[in-house]
């Protein structure tokens, strides 16, 4: 019986009432009193030497208040990264500096290099024209082997080869990785490119600046998935004010997927200007500013081998990656093809020994830093699209050889740092081929190659890390934050309850799903429960939403700050009851005498916490807890999902006839909104196989800098998913056994379109090892005729 | 200039100028900011209303081409006691929105759909959805939620 609240239930979502009554309050919804405007003026070429920027005529026209330049902000700190990687040899990585608006140089298109506020969003843009730049065009260095050749145009003039780190991971004695390569029965290689993409929420970035002298405050209103980082990036390495006297607020939020983790340069003008110009600045992007200012995501280039002995176990793997950061190092930028990506190239396997290498090269780009899954999914393309290759080459099923593979024993260390604490592969691809009727493929393919289709089926297997952490061990590998994340439970007079959470709900349904955590301990209704995000001046601190983490870390918070609630509740009941503390029993709201009929009813001892009249002496009035929670362990969901596919023989159009994902969250709260979260990233990761690219020409002009150019999926580019998530094995270490779903899909999706495809082709006659996403009708038709 | 339309059904007027889009009217003269703005070449659809009971992109649109029509944007959906309307609840009874940034536009899509194809099937709302970009969803509940409000059992469709 699917329950009806508390934890398991599908709970309506609460927020959708105001959503789809237009009632929402985004950043662009928000207008400050006396509000001016900023528009950046940006670069329209990819790299160049400034020599001046006369912005005399553009201050004299209407309506402008002040213009700003890269001058400006000599005074203050650069946009900061927040992960310093050491490189194999022990450097730390290169650090260049990233001002706030363009200084010496601009170093891709869409570098801010003047930002003009104006009483009118129109008067700023008009003025924007009347400046006068004088800006020596130098030659663009995109591609990234070339950027590492000696004689390359340097994107920073100091930073030779134009690297930023040079790193390893796994096995570092080159000889004994050779070895196992030598003495492999068969080895299987791979070159491929993970495309560049752009994560495009919906919602544009916004951000509105306010400062109010009489008290010396700021209020920043911005469109982030993590308010109090963006607040102590900030203050302490940007700006260099006092957090006390800094309030950053992140209403509703239309979507993230990663690009609005980062701490963005328009954030910190907008906070700035607002005291430097006396008014509140208010900055909303374009789409085509998005797609030029938005940290872009994914884009490695990797060579990956495989190496099998003769009962096709693996034996070896070993990867070399180019991975692009593009001009100027994002937020999270230099953990992602690191830290996230090369701990992951074991996957669901247990290969003994790994060497992971990559090379982050810094280009004319935009800055490219975490997109759904960040790391994750260019890991699992790798390793899933080698895999299939070598079940090809060795005509074994591409199942039986990823079982035959599978890590089968918990707890499980990985040669690439992790340590897998639960999972059950084998379970899971049961799950899978029961859910994706493997079983009927046959009949269908029967039927596709009836109407002149050629059908293949896509498998792949998925390992991710999620709720990264614990803060001691991600401190040595170079996190510049602590990654906890933290709750306060609120416990009003009459009973009902505000929890404060760090964690940012930007589509993930957190306003429903957490209270019915929190319900479910006290036995209470879910609608007595409100949580409130999103805005530093409310809630304790947080680390945020990222990386399928809150309802791990920030969820685990919680439940811990209930527990002090319950806790000292239970004093109050003890006493109400005349009764010894340790006899006292919560269930379903009431706390009674274990044994007795006498109880006490919720509300009674909680209005009693706050009219203390019979009260015990030792015991503080009031009803308010807040716990801190750093996890032990990264918690690792699984799954392994399957995708058919129809090829078009004469024209090389794809579309996806089924897709299906069995999933290993853990324990779920909500399966209702873990489904959608599945959904929505099995939509994006078809857009990233079939449709999306973030493309740039030689001279580094961005060729998909609108929706004319850059494929977003559709409705009528996807199928229904079937997805299934009763493989359930709990996380072992955090107190709900929850694990995270946000980036699953996104991270399982592109290799089994793409082995599907592949599949197709294969089985239609034509021998084609690879195809580079997106697998566009071009590509597949040239496959199929090179 | 100046012009007046029906919203809602209610009569506004506004000063406004030429280039004013009626996107830009809506949100920021008569701050009904449920309509959204996702993009600057008529793509997403994030704007979608009623323009004299055709499905319009406001940022499509000057306010000055709207002077005198009548408008429906998605404050002016739910039924008269304020609940949901059979589109909107569907919605919510089938998760068809995240973030809800989309939302607005989906719904009004919706709308515009029901009217003109009472019971539409899978294939033919995914095709008329062409102009409303999510990327929450992955469209799967909101395929199903569009075909629940049109009175289809939609209980056999994978999932939640
Ligand atoms: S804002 Fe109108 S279509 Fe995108
Ligand atoms: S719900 Fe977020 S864009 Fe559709």
């Amino acid at each position: 019986m699917p329950k009806d609240s508390g934890i398991g239930a599908s709970s309506k979502r609460r927020e959708d009432v105001r959503f789809l009554t237009g009632a929402g309050n985004y950043t662009d919804d928000i207008n400050v009193h006396g509000q001016a405007y900023v528009h950046f003026l940006r670069s329209d070429i990819a790299h160049g030497r400034i020599k001046s920027v006369d912005t005399s005529a553009a201050e004299a026209m209407p309506g402008v208040v002040r213009v700003f330049t890269g001058k400006d902000f000599e005074g203050v700190g650069g946009m900061p990264c927040g992960w310093e990687v050491t490189d194999k040899h022990g450097a730390p990585m290169q650090e260049p500096p990233h001002p706030i608006l363009a200084q010496g140089k601009v170093r891709h298109v869409g570098d801010p290099i003047a930002a003009i506020v104006a009483d009118s969003l129109e008067q700023a843009r008009d003025a924007a024209e009347a400046i006068d730049l004088d800006i020596e065009e130098l030659p663009a260095v995109i591609d990234m082997k070339a950027a590492a050749q000696d004689d390359a145009t340097l994107v920073h003039d100091d930073l030779k080869n134009n690297i930023c780190y040079d790193w390893q991971l796994g096995e570092t004695d080159d000889a004994k990785v050779d070895e196992v390569f030598a003495n492999a029965a068969h080895v299987t290689t791979l070159d491929l490119v993970n495309n560049r993409l752009v994560a495009n929420p919906m919602e544009p970035r916004v951000a509105v600046g306010e400062y109010k002298r009489g008290t010396d405050e700021y209020t920043l209103f911005t469109t982030s998935q993590n308010p109090h980082v963006i607040r102590l990036l900030m203050c302490a390495f940007v700006l260099g004010l006092p957090e006390h006297k800094v309030r950053v607020v992140a209403p509703d939020v239309g979507g993230g997927f990663g690009t609005k983790i980062f701490h963005y340069a328009e954030e910190a003008f907008c906070t700035f200007a607002a005291k430097a110009c006396g008014r509140p600045v208010k900055w909303t992007s374009s789409r085509s500013e998005a797609f030029m200012s938005d940290a872009h995501g994914r884009d490695h280039v990797s060579k990956i081998e495989l190496a099998l002995d003769a009962d096709n176990n693996f034996i070896g793997l070993r990867t070399n990656t180019y991975a692009n950061l593009g001009a100027y190092l994002s937020t999270f930028s230099s953990s992602v093809p690191t830290w996230l990506h090369g701990t992951l190239m074991a996957g669901n396997y247990k290969t003994p020994v790994i060497q992971v290498n990559v090379k982050a090269m810094f280009t004319n780009t935009v800055p490219v830093d975490a997109y759904r899954g960040a790391g994750r999914p260019e890991a699992t393309f790798q390793l899933e699209r080698v895999v299939d290759k070598a079940a090809r080459e060795l005509g074994l099923d591409p199942i039986a050889l990823r079982r035959q593979n599978f890590v089968t024993q918990f707890p499980y260390d990985t040669p690439v740092a992790l340590t897998y604490d639960t999972g059950d592969y084998n379970g899971t691809m049961d799950k899978l081929e029961a859910a994706a009727d493997l079983a009927g493929f046959a009949a269908r393919k029967a039927e596709s190659e009836a109407n002149g289709k050629l059908r293949g089926l896509g498998i792949n297997c998925y390992i991710e890390a999620c709720g990264i952490a614990p803060s001691n061990i991600v401190g040595m590998l170079g996190a510049r934050a602590g990654l906890y994340d933290a709750a306060t439970v609120r416990v009003n007079a009459t009973g009902s309850i505000s929890v404060m959470v760090g964690a940012h709900s930007h589509g993930q349904g957190h306003e429903t799903a957490f209270p019915q955590v929190v319900a479910d301990m006290i036995g209470i209704d879910e609608s007595m429960i409100e949580i409130v995000h999103g805005d530093t001046s409310k809630i304790p601190f947080g680390m945020g939403t990222y990386g399928s983490r809150s309802l791990a870390v920030c969820g685990s918070a919680m439940v811990k700050a209930t527990e002090k609630v319950i806790e000292k509740a239970k004093k109050i009941a003890a006493h109400l009851l005349e009764a010894s503390e340790a006899d006292i029993e919560l269930k379903d709201g009431q706390f009674s005498v274990a044994g007795t009929d006498k109880s006490v009813a919720w509300g009674d001892v909680t209005l009693t916490a706050y009219v203390p009249h019979n009260y015990p002496l030792e015991v503080e009035p009031g009803l308010e807890e807040t716990a801190f929670y750093d996890p032990a362990n990264f918690t690792f969901p699984a799954g392994a999902y399957a995708c058919e596919v129809e090829v078009d023989p004469d024209t090389g159009q794809v579309s996806i006839e089924k897709f299906t994902a069995a999933d290993d969250f853990g324990n779920i709260i909500n399966p209702m909104i873990v489904d959608g979260q599945v959904h929505g990233g099995i939509g994006q990761g078809i857009g990233q196989a079939l449709l999306e690219n973030c493309a740039y020409d030689e001279n580094g002009q961005l060729l998909s800098a609108s929706y004319m150019d850059y494929a977003m999926p559709r409705a009528d580019d996807v199928p229904f998913y079937g997805v299934d998530h009763s493989s359930q094995t709990p996380c072992t270490h955090n107190p709900l056994g929850v694990k995270g779903c946000g980036e699953a899909g996104a991270i399982g999706s592109p290799p089994a379109v793409v082995n599907a495809v592949l599949d197709a082709l294969n089985s239609g006659g034509k021998a084609v090892d690879h195809i580079d996403m997106p697998v566009s009708p071009s590509r597949v038709w040239a496959a199929m005729n090179s | 200039m100046k012009i007046t339309m029906t919203v809602n059904g209610k009569a506004v007027s506004g000063d406004v100028e030429g280039r004013t889009l009626l996107s830009g009217f809506l949100r920021e003269h008569l701050s009904l900011t449920g309509t959204h703005v996702g993009c600057d070449t008529a793509q997403c659809g994030a704007c979608l209303v009623h323009v004299n009971g055709e499905a319009v992109k406001s940022c499509n649109m000057l306010a000055a081409e709207a002077d005198g029509a009548d408008v429906g944007t998605i404050e002016g959906q739910a039924n008269a006691d304020g609940s949901l309307n059979a589109i909107q609840q569907a919605f919510q009874d089938h998760h068809g929105l995240q973030c809800g940034f989309c939302t607005p536009g989906m719904v009004m899509s919706a709308a515009a759909l029901l009217k003109e194809n009472p019971r539409p099937t899978e294939a033919e709302i995914r095709k008329y959805l062409e102009g409303n970009l999510c990327r929450c969803t992955g469209y799967h509940n909101i395929v199903k939620a569009i075909m629940a409000a049109s009175g289809q059992d939609v209980s056999s469709i994978a999932a939640e």
